[in-house]
């Protein structure tokens, strides 16, 4: 029934397609490009809005310029270690390889049919998302040395933000998992690939597509709560831009430079997400402007 | 009647199956020759689709015995792997890969199971596109084709793997009647190439046309078989012919 339903649309998408070949070639590619420009050209009336903004709170740039590499981390710190807005990009880099591992076992034990591996993963994912990020770094890092388990400030941060955010990407994963039809296992297993292949080649192409965009909103996320390590004596970015804040009364200013550094950052992660969704995209009937609108690029 | 038979391709003894205590097959039993055209025809939910999935071991059965080809189908991997190789399966809502063009849908199979090399697979894939009229169109994902060309894509896909037997299981019931015809047309053309098959089908002119052998299923049994001829004409149980006169006269009255 619900295949019934779908049909005509298809028809329809196929006979649009068939159109616009035979009659009005150029016409799409030419409504993209407009939708583009008029993209690129109101991003740009913001970000001067924005910035007129910052001009008119008669700010100290000497002193960001002063303290700006510090803020980035191209300066080590005094006692040797990278800081900073590095600092911020290496914590963040780890948790997410560690958050994946540790959320695709956690999703395939969600959808295990053994009761213990469900239980684990089932106990887990409730336990870490339901407690606050902040406790769960302050006991990895606290009370773990009360049961002989001392661990440094960096690794505990690492584990805290690793367990916390796998156990939000465990669901995005299964979701992803879940979604591809059932119908595509079945045709894998009727030209008889072997289990892997079909995982591979055929599931998880179709699943990354759905995971990546929800995916990418945590990472994005996961950017600003690393600054919970500062907790631990680390100075990433957030805490140097604070504690410069505090010494000089360069309030304004010090805030304000760590948030650009983070938008940055962040427009870097929301670049890759693009890519790799379009990527994992190909094949799918792009809906609205919006979405055929990057393709070309 | 019977020439020197040569043993039969697929054979079915005493299959039966149950889902929890729901029994949807019964003692299942038939043998389906090489080059045999069998049709199975009875109304939804009477089990022909899940025979149908036994055949491949799509779906497990409890009891009873599956042969293809000389192989029996447990749930052994090894064993499903021979079978599955052997039985090509069409499916009704197609279940091309969405993510893989035309061609490549076709030669995935190929490459991974049957170990040919992409240069091999491709030739193979583009001369049975071109036999479903469709090697035009091969670097086309499936989102950019119509039903009818799905579902051609997929019967490409399936034949790439040059199997001994075909399983159709409702091939054309996700389609408008223009594109069933293209469908049932290429479904023909391979008939006529002497594969052995197997059909569920509504199509009942299309059943009377192709088929050497028709078997009419109820609530999970087979009720009766015979050639179409027999079938049609002279049906022997009181639920065929009333299945009969609901599908003709439902087919009569979409013509009008």
């Amino acid at each position: 029934m619900a295949l019934d339903v779908r049909i005509p649309a298809r028809e329809d998408a196929a006979s649009r397609l068939d159109e616009g070949a035979q009659t009005q070639g150029a016409v799409p590619g030419q409504t993209r490009d407009y939708f583009r420009q008029k993209v690129w050209l109101t991003w740009a009336v913001l970000c001067a809005l924005l910035g007129a903004a910052f001009y008119a709170l008669h700010l100290d740039f000497g002193y960001v310029g002063q303290k700006l590499p510090f803020l980035l981390g191209i300066r080590l710190s005094p006692d040797g270690f990278i800081q900073g807005a590095v600092l911020t990009v290496f914590v963040t880099g780890c948790s997410m390889i560690f958050a994946l591992m540790v959320a695709f076992l956690t999703a395939l034990g969600r959808l295990s049919r053994n009761p213990v591996a469900f239980a684990i993963a089932t106990f887990y994912a409730s336990l870490f998302r339901g407690t606050p990020l902040m406790v769960q770094v302050l006991i990895i890092y606290l009370a773990l040395p009360q049961v002989g388990v001392v661990l440094g400030g960096l690794t505990s941060g690492l584990i805290a933000l690793s367990l916390n955010y796998g156990a939000y990407l465990a669901e995005t994963i299964r979701s992803g998992l879940m979604a591809v039809p059932a119908g595509q296992r079945e045709a894998a297993m009727a030209l008889g690939l072997p289990r892997w292949v079909a995982a591979w080649k055929i599931i998880a192409p179709q699943a990354l597509r759905l995971i990546i965009p929800p995916a990418g909103a945590l990472f994005v996320s996961m950017l600003k709560d690393s600054s919970l390590v500062s907790l631990m004596g680390l100075w990433e970015l957030n805490f140097l831009a604070q504690s410069y804040a505090r010494s000089s009364f360069h309030y304004m200013e010090m805030l304000l430079a760590a948030a650009l550094i983070y938008w940055g950052l962040s427009i870097v992660f929301e670049v890759v997400q693009l890519r790799l969704e379009r990527r994992f995209g190909k094949g799918v009937a792009a809906r609205g402007a919006h979405a055929t609108g990057p393709r070309k690029a | 009647m019977e020439r020197t038979s040569p043993p039969p391709l697929v054979s079915l003894t005493q299959l039966n199956k149950w889902y929890g205590n729901r029994q949807v097959l019964r003692n299942i039993s038939l043998d389906v020759r090489p080059h045999e055209r069998l049709i199975i025809c009875g109304a939804s939910g009477s089990g022909k689709s899940t025979l149908l999935r036994c055949i491949n071991g799509l779906e497990p059965h409890q009891s009873g015995r599956v042969m293809v080809d000389g192989t029996e189908l447990t749930r052994a991997p090894k064993a499903l792997q021979i079978v599955r190789r052997e039985v090509g399966m069409v499916f009704q809502s197609f279940n091309l890969f969405p993510h893989l063009t035309a061609i490549e849908n076709c030669t995935l199979a190929p490459i991974w199971v049957r170990k040919l090399s992409p240069e091999e697979a491709h030739a193979t894939a583009l001369n049975y596109l071109d036999r479903v009229h469709l090697s035009a169109r091969a670097h086309q994902y499936p989102s950019e084709l119509s039903g009818g060309e799905q579902q051609r894509v997929a019967i490409a896909r399936a034949l790439c793997m040059t199997p001994k037997v075909m399983l159709f299981d409702e091939p054309t019931s996700a389609l408008d009647p223009v594109m069933i015809k293209e469908v049932l047309d290429i479904i023909s053309e391979l008939a006529r190439t002497g594969m052995t098959m197997i059909c569920v089908t509504h199509e009942m002119g299309f059943a009377r046309r192709l088929a050497d052998r028709v078997l009419f299923m109820d609530r999970g049994e087979i009720i009766e078989e015979g050639t179409p001829d027999e079938f049609f004409q002279n049906p022997q149980s009181e639920l065929l012919k009333t299945f009969l006169s609901r599908v003709l006269h439902g087919a009569s009255a979409a013509a009008v």
